[in-house]
């Protein structure tokens, strides 16, 4: 919030819904910084920093080489040092060059040292496929990250978390990563007057249903949604939509809450089937709501394919609004 | 043998570089070692003269086994000896092979007594003694057998449970529990879902008889047999237990057109009958009413066979053999009705018996699967909770429901003269789809004249 | 006498203090008494080290640094307490010199809970905040980019600290020397690159594993200042680093020290020894660093072999002690296993 005036819902878009938490986060304590690749003069890659440079000088928005593990490990290092950093990567296939230092040394430190070095630090990436962009720019490796403990997750899906998941998330002592769905940016909604304190371990039910759960995250959660409409519209199947927002750690409880509501789940997760987060998801899922299960737990997932530029072919790599209501339909028989 | 890498758990001496007598120096190579990777020259921790050597070049040997003694005489060094390996273990007999110890086990021998006669005083496989197989376990006691009360004669059942067929059934997780907490077999229970898989919705519309159940042999109770290892939840279980009774109960009441009747019958000639009978036993192989109570019903039920089966595709089918259910009521909350198999054709003693092993079952969720989904009829008596006479809701798909109330005194009037006499009120609750009220009586009726001869129960 | 000897005045507290004391004969004197007696106790300590994996007491990889002592000695020698340290897998001789106790260097290793790490670490990994010690990294270069951000973060607070990273020959072939050596010069951190070069990159020569091997002039390609130095001299290690860490606080940006040594030893506890020639390790212990230094005291400070011998004997008792109170430490319950993978405020699971 830039004038000190009373807080109140206004529309905005997820962008700048960013942008503001990181305006606020800047602006209420000097400890935070922001750096990445083209955070600055560009105004980010994707325009979430646009002005930010203006406002807070290239200290504080710092633009980076091309060096992904070179500034992550550098923001670790900082963090240690008692600043609150804000690393951005451009896409999350980059995050691979600075796996090491998220891997071995952000998500592994406290514990290696005993307990010793903490690194309070917040990456964010932009996660995910839709924008041709093809295969080395759009793919969601979010189960990667929910892989490795020392670290917590979150995948904002609505303008408000993307509001104010930030400010918890640099508030949290360990590693956060946030991976922002490229796809949501455009999206306004109205963010809702401050929430207070916002919770990063639950996941939301973000529409009730009585019949089948639909479990997603980040950029399926629209999706989902759209297809819980359809099923209600053309099947009289009420579905129940749980956003995730927290990848790691998981809220089994309200996951497993909704399962034993409706008996039926369907994963919708953009990343890839094999080992990824559905395939978490569904495990969990049968080994604590079994005998609630009326049908096999079904996934909507990314095709088993390097992202391809053609448009069709994008299109046809990801989990659809048909393809979740298939699914749906074949958990409700 | 030292540890030369963080994978070695053996090591091949190669060479020695000293021999016995000779003075060697902390840090000085004594030996070559071969690890899994390579050959590596070992060092030596202690200044002094070698002694012995133990390991025998090629030999193959755990790291931490001694390699050679160093005697120490004329070292220099000051410190305290680090735990060298090079320090010879105290003269003692080499422990057993697993070999020994497992034949040593399995003979139950003590190998601490046992003189070994291999090299350097190793018990070897020839040395171990044979001991003589322990005896057999006996003969585990059955449950019933265990149980004070019970008479010898119940000690086994008189029929093995059948296999079940639902584990080979395709059906959710869901159906599965569900079937399992009302008493269908999902045997007979059509699937909708993928490939045949029965589904919730399937076990659900034989419940409320939108579907039912071809078999006639299916016959659902209220049952939830709580297993002993699951533990948790009970809470959980109890409240799904009230559910499921509630379910089949609405869907009784929906369903079926219930008439009643009732009746009250003197009870002066059995009671008569049961003192005689009971002179001169113990305690607890005495017989008491409810035996012969029991007795009659089910041999009632044979006689008036239009009660004694289901209701199933919209007609009557009865059943040949009458097994009694007998509803038991749980500690906590909750309500069952196992059958007793052939009940009409068991002694009063044998019914009795078959009872009490049948009611402590089913209070430690011990119950067999055809037990709950047999009974042909059933018997529901809250005399000892103190009711006269109990009106009961029958449990579909069978069609008729016999309540016994409590024996009491009552003054009686047989042939003009009043007498105080025991007596106890019996209830029939029918299916007006499988009979008429008549049907009904007749019933009642061979009741009381069952119970009025009980020498021929 | 040094008052690092003792815990209560740690090895780290002495640093620009004693530069500054050191003006006298006799001072510097007893200076090079001090940087020897380090080089003893970390020499000792390694030695210990051997006897302890091979009876197997410590398990694992443990990397030794014998031949490299002047190194450790002469780097956190002239380094301040208030500048920060992140060091490599064979740092055993660093985290001794910076002043953690070698009994929690010990039960570190021994995996005992009073281990600097709780013995969640073991050898490759020794950490102490309150020294500012950031570790002990098992993964080669993985440290610079961290120390990059060390170094970051007294930039933005305009704090007068170095920050020295540790890091060897090897370290030169992975891409985030490189990335944090351009960060370094571009944004002119307050950082000291201290490559240990012992010509080996665990098996792999120098000249096989870098087309140029002239590790200065790639350092200085980035903008760095740099210059290499005489490993095995203690003296000249320590000068370097007490100018390259001057001109680092009075604001000429990032020095590279390409500080030119030997391991004596294998790479990791034992090895075959295949990759290099007898004779070469021989020729290098000819300039063994305890060797030069004392060779230089018999000459200068009179120092003789009953002196040398006093040091020994009085290194070996502090680290017979040192040990057996390692071993007494306890041990982490197993029940704590997941402790440290979250901050305990942190909520997270």
């Amino acid at each position: 919030m830039t004038g000190g005036g009373a807080r109140r819902a206004e529309s905005m878009s997820y962008r700048e819904a960013m942008r503001e938490a990181m305006r606020e986060a800047l602006a209420a304590d000097e400890r935070v910084f922001l750096m990445g690749e083209d955070v600055g003069r560009y105004g980010g890659a994707f325009g979430v920093s646009l002005g930010l440079v203006e406002e807070f000088g290239p200290e504080r928005v710092r633009d980076t080489p091309l060096s992904e593990s070179g500034f992550v490990g550098a923001g670790i290092g900082a963090a240690i040092a008692g600043l609150r950093p804000i690393v951005e990567i451009m896409t999350v296939n980059f995050s691979l060059l600075a796996l090491d230092q998220i891997l071995n040394n952000a998500a592994t430190l406290l514990h290696m040292s005993g307990g010793q070095v903490a690194v309070p630090l917040v990456i964010r990436m932009t996660t995910g496929a839709g924008r041709q962009l093809a295969a080395q720019h759009s793919h969601s490796l979010e189960a990667f990250y929910a892989h490795i403990p020392g670290i917590r997750v979150l995948a904002p899906a609505t303008v408000a978390d993307a509001r104010w998941m930030l400010a918890p998330a640099l508030a949290d002592p360990d590693p956060v990563i946030v991976f922002e769905h490229g796809s949501l940016y455009n999206g306004t909604d109205n963010t809702a007057d401050d929430p207070g304190p916002v919770d990063l371990d639950s996941a939301a039910v973000r529409r009730p249903g009585t019949d089948v759960s639909l479990v997603t995250y980040g950029g399926s959660l629209g999706k989902a949604l759209a297809a819980a409409e359809q099923l209600a519209a053309q099947d009289q199947v009420d579905a129940e939509v749980v956003d995730l927002r927290s990848l790691r750690p998981l809220d089994d409880a309200t996951v497993i809450g909704s399962v034993r509501r409706t008996h039926r789940a369907v994963i919708v997760d953009e990343g890839w089937r094999s080992g990824g987060l559905s395939a978490e998801v569904a495990a969990r899922i049968t080994e604590q709501a079994f005998y609630d299960l009326d049908a096999p737990v079904e996934r909507a997932c990314g095709a088993e394919v390097p992202v391809p530029y053609a448009a069709q072919l994008e299109q046809a790599a990801l989990p659809q609004v048909p393809d979740i209501v298939a699914a749906a339909l074949r958990a409700v028989g | 043998m030292p540890a030369l890498g963080a994978d070695m758990t053996e090591g091949t001496l190669l060479e020695w570089l000293v021999h016995p007598g000779d003075q060697v120096h902390k840090g000085d190579i004594v030996a070559v070692v071969d690890t899994a990777k390579a050959a590596i020259e070992v060092e030596c921790f202690e200044s002094g003269v070698v002694e012995r050597l133990l390991v025998e070049p090629a030999e193959t040997v755990p790291v931490g086994t001694p390699l050679a003694v160093i005697n120490p005489v004329n070292a220099v060094t000051q410190r305290p000896a680090p735990p060298a390996p090079a320090e010879p273990t105290a003269a003692r007999a080499p422990a057993p092979t697993p070999l020994v110890r497992r034949l040593a086990e399995e003979r139950g021998v003590d190998l601490s007594s046992v003189h070994g006669t291999g090299p350097g005083g190793r018990i070897t496989r020839a040395d171990v003694p044979a001991a003589p197989q322990p005896e057999p376990e006996a003969e585990a006691a059955s449950p019933q057998g265990r149980a004070v009360t019970a008479p010898p004669v119940a000690a086994a059942p008189a029929v093995p449970p059948p296999a079940r067929t639902t584990g080979r059934v395709r059906s959710t997780p869901m159906a599965r529990r569900l079937a399992a907490e009302s008493g269908v077999d999902l045997a007979g229970v059509r699937g909708t879902g993928t490939d045949g898989a029965i589904r919730v919705a399937d076990v659900r519309a034989v419940l409320t008889g939108s579907e039912t159940a071809p078999a006639a042999r299916t016959a659902p109770t209220v049952e939830v047999p709580p297993t002993p290892d699951r533990h948790a939840e009970t809470a959980d279980r109890s409240e799904a237990m009230r559910r499921a009774i509630g379910d089949l109960m609405t869907r009784s009441k929906r369903e079926i057109p219930h008439y009643y009747l009732s009746t009250t019958i003197d009870l002066g000639p059995a009671v008569a009958w049961l003192r005689e009978q009971n002179r001169g036993l113990p305690v607890s192989e005495r017989l008491v009413p409810a035996a012969l109570l029991l007795k009659a019903v089910a041999r009632a039920a044979r006689e008036v066979p239009q009660l004694n089966g289901f209701f199933a595709d919209g007609r009557f089918v009865p059943a040949p053999e009458v097994h009694l259910g007998v509803a038991v009521s749980l500690r906590g909350s909750g309500l069952v009705a196992p059958a007793i198999h052939h009940a009409a054709d068991l002694s009063p003693a044998e019914l009795m018996a078959r009872l009490r092993d049948l009611v402590a079952r089913a209070r430690s969720g011990r119950l067999r699967g055809s037990e709950t989904t047999d009974p042909t009829i059933t018997v529901t008596s809250l005399g000892d909770q103190g009711v006269e006479a109990v009106f009961g809701v029958i449990h579909p798909p069978q069609v008729a429901l016999v309540g016994l109330g409590k024996v009491v005194d009552r003054p009686w009037a047989v042939d003009g003269l009043l007498g105080v006499r025991p007596v106890v009120t019996a209830t029939l609750s029918a299916d007006h789809r499988a009979s008429d009220g008549a049907t009904g009586a007749r019933y009642l009726m061979v009741l009381e004249r069952l119970l009025r001869t009980p020498e021929e129960l | 006498m040094s008052p690092r000897r003792t815990a209560a005045a740690p090895t780290a507290a002495r640093g620009r203090t004693r530069a500054r004391s050191r003006s006298g004969p006799a001072a510097q004197a007893a200076h090079r008494r001090d940087l020897l007696r380090e080089m003893v106790r970390i020499r000792q300590f390694e030695e210990r080290c051997v006897e302890l994996y091979s009876s197997g007491e410590v398990r694992g990889f443990v990397h030794l640094c014998i031949g490299e002592e002047a190194v450790s000695a002469g780097v956190l020698g002239a380094l301040g307490p208030e500048d920060a340290v992140v060091s490599t897998y064979r740092e055993h001789g660093h985290a001794l010199a910076r002043g953690i106790p070698a009994e929690s260097v010990f039960a570190e290793m021994l995996g005992r809970v009073t281990g600097c790490s709780r013995g969640r670490g073991g050898s490759m990994h020794l950490f102490d905040v309150s020294r500012r010690f950031y570790g002990g990294h098992g993964i080669v270069a993985g440290g610079l980019p961290v120390a990059a951000g060390l170094a970051l973060a007294d930039r933005i607070r305009g704090q007068e600290q170095v920050t020295c990273c540790l890091f060897g020959d090897g370290a030169l072939a992975e891409g985030e020397f490189h990335e944090t050596a351009n960060l370094a010069a571009l944004w002119d951190l307050p950082l000291l690159l201290a490559c240990e070069n012992n010509l080996y990159a665990m098996g792999t020569a120098l000249n096989r594993e870098h087309a140029q091997t002239d590790l200065v002039a790639r350092a200085a390609s980035y903008g760095l200042v740099a210059w290499e130095v005489d490993g095995m001299d203690v003296l000249a290690v320590e000068r370097a680093v007490a100018r390259a860490a001057r001109a680092i606080r009075d604001g000429t940006g990032p020095v590279f020290l390409e500080l030119r040594t030997y391991r004596f030893r294998a790479h990791s506890m034992y090895d075959p020894d295949r990759y290099r020639d007898k004779a070469e390790v021989e020729r290098w212990k000819e300039r063994d660093p305890i060797q030069v230094l004392s060779t230089r005291m018999r000459a200068e400070d009179g120092l003789d072999d009953k002196a040398l011998a006093a040091v020994e004997k009085e290194v070996s008792e502090e680290l017979a002690t040192a040990l057996d109170h390692a071993r007494q430490g306890g041990t982490e319950p197993v029940e704590d296993l997941l402790r440290f993978v979250y901050s305990p405020a942190g909520g997270s699971s």
